[in-house]
């Protein structure tokens, strides 16, 4: 090499550049909570950019739905967040009620308010002992499933599936509940506040726990609201917003109960939210029990809802209902609703456009959990490869509801 | 027959091999019985009943364990160096059962009665990290990379203060023989007039054995299982087989260093001897076992700034004071 081609080149100093990694975190993680898929930009342990990914569980209920009668989709909605079935199936019964203009009788509303809130306990109790199993706590998961079976056996009970239950209907619920089952939710509201505190007992106070959970992953409520947060977390990040107080379904203006607010907005927060809303759940369901009395569990215009089988042996008409409603179905007048309730992870709303057939010619369903996802990056940026686990954790992300 | 034994060349490595053998294999089956243990502990923390199937309670799962582990496939990953990640476990698990060499179990039952024991112990169970780097970055893989440097900057953090630990056991022993260590504490135990660095050395364990609540390198909710996250049977089950050796050996140290390892409390029942050390490594795992029964993980940061900020100054500080009260009472051990 000569001197004048040299002097044409730059300088020859190497620049290194020392690049951010990269690591796949999921979707086959331990704690993906599912399927979620983020890619993670590190720098060293910290994490620079948070890109999580979706569409790993999309099943397309929302299409499915438009070629199912409105009774034929009650099962898809136990099957969106997995962890809470029966409050979904809530919203979508509330909405087609709405578009019906029926209203489900006493009795019905009081079983829908107490499994929603069985519901709920459900829930919160997964995400709580799971997102505890994240930050590395391995006990509470097991003594959560424990109580959680109890809670799967009322499910049971009622419907008979523990998981997916099926039971909500539009104008009601399938069957009315079988007898003692009523002593025997009662007489586990009074054991259960003793299962949180042993729960608290080894999380609130533990100085790891809040070592890993306090000022972590902190969203303002201002944040929050705009990056469209509702349940536990917003509620977190201290705005006192639950449909359940502010717009009332079902019998939830006739119960009393608090809503618990976080101050601080972070992960030990969630924690602490959803712990008291246990226990608020719990008081509730001591409520319906109380206030429920015997009647119909659903509305009794055989249009809407099948006929008894007693009823079907006698008259003929009732036989044709019967089967009218397990083949056509029903019609619902053209109109279209966005029905929400308060699910344990948040505002969970359904979006039913009715065009006068017997199947929905559109439904967009809200998931709560979309909203925490895609404000993931926001949480976790500058925060230590552990925390993003406990932030997703603390989160409540089900994926079957996300990806639907 | 003695003279076979003790004075010439072939009968001293037949006996060497003979002591070895009666320690490892205990230990080995200790060891076993370590897996089913915290199985079981576990297990009755959580309502559960634990591994009860194979044999009467259970007592056969571990060799069910170990003969699955035997039957699989080794699989290694392609972009793997080959060499060193067989290395690693085999390096894992030599250590761990190496340092044992100079562990004393009864008065006199050492098969190296070494003067240099605690030294040898201390470097002994540093060389444990090499296992877990070389590890690491044989795998070729981002999660085991991680963990590796977890793991390395974890252990070094916590000999530090470690090492403090054990200048202020040396200081009120006056020996580096771990027999000496235990015949000074014949009229009181070390974790009484030592307490704090007791507890400071058994936390030091815990993050040197990789457990729980510092078990962060394999912290499985963050990088899966860490550095051996590519591993898989036999291979994964040395790493297996030489942390709980590991533990067994921490235990021992503990015991050796504060609770007067083969000595009975107050003196009483001196013939049984290996049984009170084995019954006092026994106390110690079972506080293995029930932290990580009941303790969330400490992350990686906050581990270090344990390490660093809070129990070196305070092995530092309590090392002063030692030496200090000792050489203000004249009670300097006579070497």
């Amino acid at each position: 090499m000569n001197d004048a081609v040299n002097l044409d080149q730059k300088p020859s100093s190497k620049i290194v550049e020392i690049d951010s990694h990269a690591i796949n975190f999921g979707p086959q993680h331990p704690s993906a909570h599912g399927v979620l898929r983020l890619i993670l930009e590190l720098d060293g342990e910290v994490v620079e950019r948070a890109d999580p990914h979706i569409g790993l569980l999309h099943r397309g209920t929302e299409k499915l739905m438009e070629y199912r009668t409105y009774t034929q989709s009650v099962p898809y909605f136990d099957r969106l967040d997995y962890t809470s079935p029966m409050t979904q199936e809530h919203a979508y019964c509330l909405a087609v009620e709405k578009l019906l203009g029926i209203q489900a009788p006493e009795r019905g509303q009081w079983i829908r308010v107490m499994y929603h809130e069985i519901t709920r306990v459900l829930n919160h109790l997964l995400n709580l002992t799971t997102y505890a199993l994240d930050v590395g706590a391995i006990t509470p998961s097991l003594w959560g499933f424990e109580e959680r079976e109890k809670l799967m056996e009322f499910y049971d009970a009622a419907s008979g599936a523990r998981l997916h239950a099926n039971y909500f209907r539009p104008g009601g619920v399938a069957k009315d509940l079988p007898v003692g089952l009523t002593e025997r939710i009662a007489a586990w509201t009074e054991t259960f506040p003793k299962f949180c505190d042993d729960l608290e007992e080894l999380l609130t106070a533990n100085r790891i726990w809040k070592q890993r959970t306090v000022d972590i992953g902190i969203i303002s409520p201002e944040d929050a609201l705009a990056w469209g947060f509702s349940g536990p977390p917003l509620r977190a990040s201290g705005v006192p917003w639950d449909l359940r107080r502010t717009q009332p379904y079902d019998k939830y203006a006739e119960v009393e109960f608090q809503i618990p607010v976080g101050r601080n907005g972070d992960c030990y927060d969630r924690y602490l939210v959803r712990l008291n809303e246990m226990r608020e759940s719990v008081k509730i369901i001591r409520q319906c029990l109380a206030k429920m009395k015997p009647g119909p569990v659903k509305v009794q215009d055989r249009k809407f809802t099948p006929p008894t089988r007693g009823e079907m042996k006698r008259s003929m008409e009732a036989l044709i209902h019967h089967f009218k409603l397990y083949t056509e179905g029903y019609h619902v007048p053209a109109g279209a609703t966005y029905t929400t309730v308060e699910s344990p992870k948040g505002e969970f709303g359904v979006y039913l456009v009715a065009d006068g057939t017997n199947r929905p010619y559109r439904c967009k369903i809200r998931s709560t959990g979309f909203a925490f996802l895609q404000a993931t990056d926001l949480l976790c940026k500058r925060h230590m490869l552990a925390d993003v686990s406990a932030i997703v954790g603390s989160l409540d992300v089900v994926f079957g509801e996300i990806d639907r | 027959m003695a003279d076979f034994f003790y004075n010439t060349a072939v009968g001293i490595v037949i006996l060497t091999f003979l002591q070895a053998l009666a320690l490892l294999v205990p230990l080995l089956i200790g060891v076993a019985y370590l897996t089913l243990a915290e199985r079981k502990v576990l297990a009755a923390i959580q309502i559960r009943k634990g591994p009860n199937v194979v044999g009467p309670f259970g007592l056969l799962q571990p060799f069910a364990d170990a003969l699955k582990m035997l039957m699989k496939e080794t699989i290694i990953p392609s972009g793997a160096n080959r060499i060193l990640f067989l290395l690693a476990p085999m390096l894992t698990f030599m250590l761990a059962m190496l340092a044992w060499a100079v562990i004393p179990v009864n008065d006199g039952w050492a098969i190296a009665d070494i003067n240099v024991g605690i030294l040898y112990l201390f470097a002994i169970s540093s060389l444990g990290v090499y296992g877990i780097i070389i590890a690491g970055w044989a795998s070729n893989s981002k999660y085991a990379f991680l963990g590796a440097l977890r793991s390395a900057a974890q252990m070094v953090s916590y000999e530090v203060s470690m090492g403090f630990v054990l200048v202020t056991v040396l200081l009120c022993v006056g020996s580096l023989n771990l027999t000496d260590v235990v015949r000074a504490q014949q009229t009181v135990w070390f974790c009484i007039p030592l307490f704090p660095m007791f507890i400071v050395f058994f936390i030091s364990t815990l993050a040197e054995t990789n457990r729980s609540p510092f078990d962060i390198p394999e912290g499985e909710s963050e990088i899966v299982a860490g550095f051996f996250v590519e591993y898989s049977a036999m291979a994964f089950a040395l790493f297996f087989l030489g942390e709980y050796a590991n533990m067994i050996l921490m235990s021992g140290m503990t015991t050796i260093l504060f609770l007067g390892g083969w000595l009975g409390p107050f003196g009483i029942l001196p013939q049984l001897g290996v049984l009170w050390f084995v019954l006092k490594i026994c106390l110690c795992l079972f506080f293995f076992l029930w932290i990580r029964g009941t303790m969330p993980r400490y992350r990686y940061d906050q581990l270090m700034r344990l390490g660093w900020k809070v129990f070196l100054p305070l092995s530092l500080g309590w090392l002063v004071l030692t030496a200090g009260a000792l050489m203000a009472f004249g009670w300097l051990p006579n070497v």
